[in-house]
């Protein structure tokens, strides 16, 4: 094996090739930058599910005097219900972790905490608030199990689960991620397109070459191997294109503009671009190889 | 050194086959000409010898080996052994002599010592001394063919196939490529040539199998390019 001499080969077609080989990078590096994308996506939507499900609680509004659902036919809660329920929950341990109890006034406390500068202050009054138990879960999918335990028992008006608001938002940013990998998909069937024809052409531009090798009896391996390497090249400076967008969009995007904004929630670290980054540079690499090395096949056979 | 045992060759989308149930043996050592009208079967029998195509029918035996039998990443290893030298000299454009003989040793992986080595001894051999750095378009038609003659021997292989090597020259430089391919014989290389050259092989006087439509309708030592002229 001869490295300087294959080292040449793949210089002198990549030259030779210039404008198949920049289209190639191009397309690499545009696929594989949807598709480390959506993956930042997918690990942006399981950061943010960590911060804010640790947060969610589960409300169980009591019965207040006006309440009209039927659960509250009798009134506003009386001490005894809420000691059952405050007992029940205590129960419900391990998987309520944590209880608290809030009153009207605090209630209405937060409100005005929360609605400082709306009008909407001025029109409610105490009374107007129900009072509740905030409970907090240790394991927060398993909401149905209070759920089924406290609604419609006497006294209580509703119970609440967060996580549905947030599971709304979460689909959203699920759908998101799912159409870029979509797209980043379709855009590796293209890139897999492009180096089976762009290998066809190099393959036939160099046919004198190659069937000179094949007479004095050169391997087959050593035939393909510089098509290979100029294939895995293309491709490496396409994905390497990809992970130097990536990071620029996480350092400026994430950590310069979205951050500083939105600083009520996490977002994704360095670690999950170190965890995508490689795997960018191997699917596309990988790709690359395999669509070269199958379209070779065919047209070098000995 | 090569023998055809009951081959036929068919080529797919055609009703006639190029080779017709041909058995032939040629020896180490020999010096062939293989002549016959065009779509006789010369290019097939050659094609055949080289493994480029499979027999429909019989088996070729080559140095010793059943083409047939033989696994696809073993084909390389023969090849090593046979040189080939073509009508159109396949040379290679952009690269200079040395470089063009050298070709055929880098990529069978041969060390650039010895390259350094082998490559000016053959140049000397079929003649070309002193023009190493000269590109094929400053060579004339005859010193082309000198230096893929040398591509092919650089190996020294145990078989030469020429495919109508003096079909683009003139007779007199075809003589002494004629007198290069002999010398290579004398060496030990057993050469299989075809040509339409009448008066190459009617000086030479070497074995003479001349095909027509795919069948040996003479095989000779000592022939001539045919009779009926």
């Amino acid at each position: 094996m001869r490295a300087t001499f294959v080292a040449s080969e793949v210089g002198h077609g990549l030259r030779r090739n210039l404008t198949m080989t920049i289209a190639v990078i191009i397309t690499v590096a545009v696929s594989l930058g949807l598709f480390g994308a959506s993956l930042l996506v997918r690990a942006q939507v399981s950061t943010m599910k960590d911060f804010w499900y640790d947060k969610v609680e589960v409300s169980i509004f009591l019965c207040s005097k006006g309440s009209d659902t039927p659960s509250c036919a009798g009134g506003a809660v009386t001490d005894a219900q809420r000691d059952q329920i405050r007992s029940d929950l205590e129960s419900l341990r391990p998987l309520v972790e944590d209880i608290y109890y809030e009153s009207k006034t605090e209630a209405y406390q937060r409100f005005q905490d929360q609605f400082e500068n709306s009008p909407i202050v001025d029109n409610v009054t105490e009374n107007a608030l129900p009072e509740s138990f905030r409970v907090k879960l240790s394991d927060p999918t398993k909401y149905e199990v209070v759920a089924s335990a406290f609604a419609g028992r006497p006294g209580i008006e509703q119970v609440n689960d967060q996580r549905q608001i947030l599971d709304k938002f979460f689909r959203l940013l699920g759908g998101l991620q799912l159409i870029a990998l979509l797209i980043a998909l379709s855009m590796l069937v293209v890139t897999v397109l492009l180096i089976v024809n762009t290998m066809r052409v190099a393959a036939f531009s160099r046919r004198r070459e190659t069937s000179i090798m094949r007479l004095v009896g050169a391997s087959n391996f050593y035939i393909q191997l510089p098509f290979l390497l100029e294939a895995g090249i293309a491709a490496a400076l396409g994905a390497l294109l990809a992970i130097g967008t990536l990071i620029v969009s996480k350092a400026v995007l994430i950590d310069q503009v979205l951050a500083p904004s939105f600083q009520f929630t996490a977002f994704v670290g360095w670690d999950s671009v170190v965890a995508i980054a490689p795997l960018m540079l191997i699917t596309g690499v990988g790709l690359a190889g395999l669509a070269a090395f199958f379209t070779l096949r065919k047209y070098l056979r000995v | 050194m090569i023998l055809f045992d009951q081959v036929t060759k068919l080529y797919v989308n055609q009703q006639r086959p190029a080779l017709d149930d041909v058995s032939l043996e040629i020896e180490k050592g020999e010096f062939i000409f293989l002549v016959g009208p065009s779509g006789s079967g010369k290019s097939t029998f050659l094609r055949l010898v080289l493994r480029e195509e499979r027999p429909t029918k019989g088996q070729v035996w080559v140095l010793g080996k059943e083409l047939n039998r033989l696994s696809n990443w073993k084909i390389p290893a023969l090849r090593r052994q046979i040189g080939t030298v073509f009508q159109d000299f396949r040379l290679l454009p952009n690269k200079t002599v040395f470089e063009n003989v050298a070709f055929a040793l880098e990529v069978i992986g041969k060390p650039s010592s010895h390259i350094k080595k082998v490559v000016p001894e053959v140049l000397e051999v079929v003649g070309l001394e002193g023009k190493e750095q000269r590109r094929p378009d400053e060579l004339s038609g005859g010193e082309q063919q000198r230096v893929a003659i040398a591509r092919a021997f650089v190996n020294r292989p145990m078989l030469l196939i020429a495919d109508e090597p003096t079909g683009n020259l003139d007779p007199g430089t075809s003589i002494g490529i004629m007198k290069l391919l002999d010398r290579i014989n004398k060496l030990g290389t057993t050469v299989v040539m075809s040509t339409h050259d009448s008066q190459i092989v009617d000086q030479m006087r070497r074995r003479v199998i001349e095909l027509e439509s795919g069948h040996v309708v003479r095989d000779q030592s000592r022939g001539v390019y045919g009779y009926a002229r």
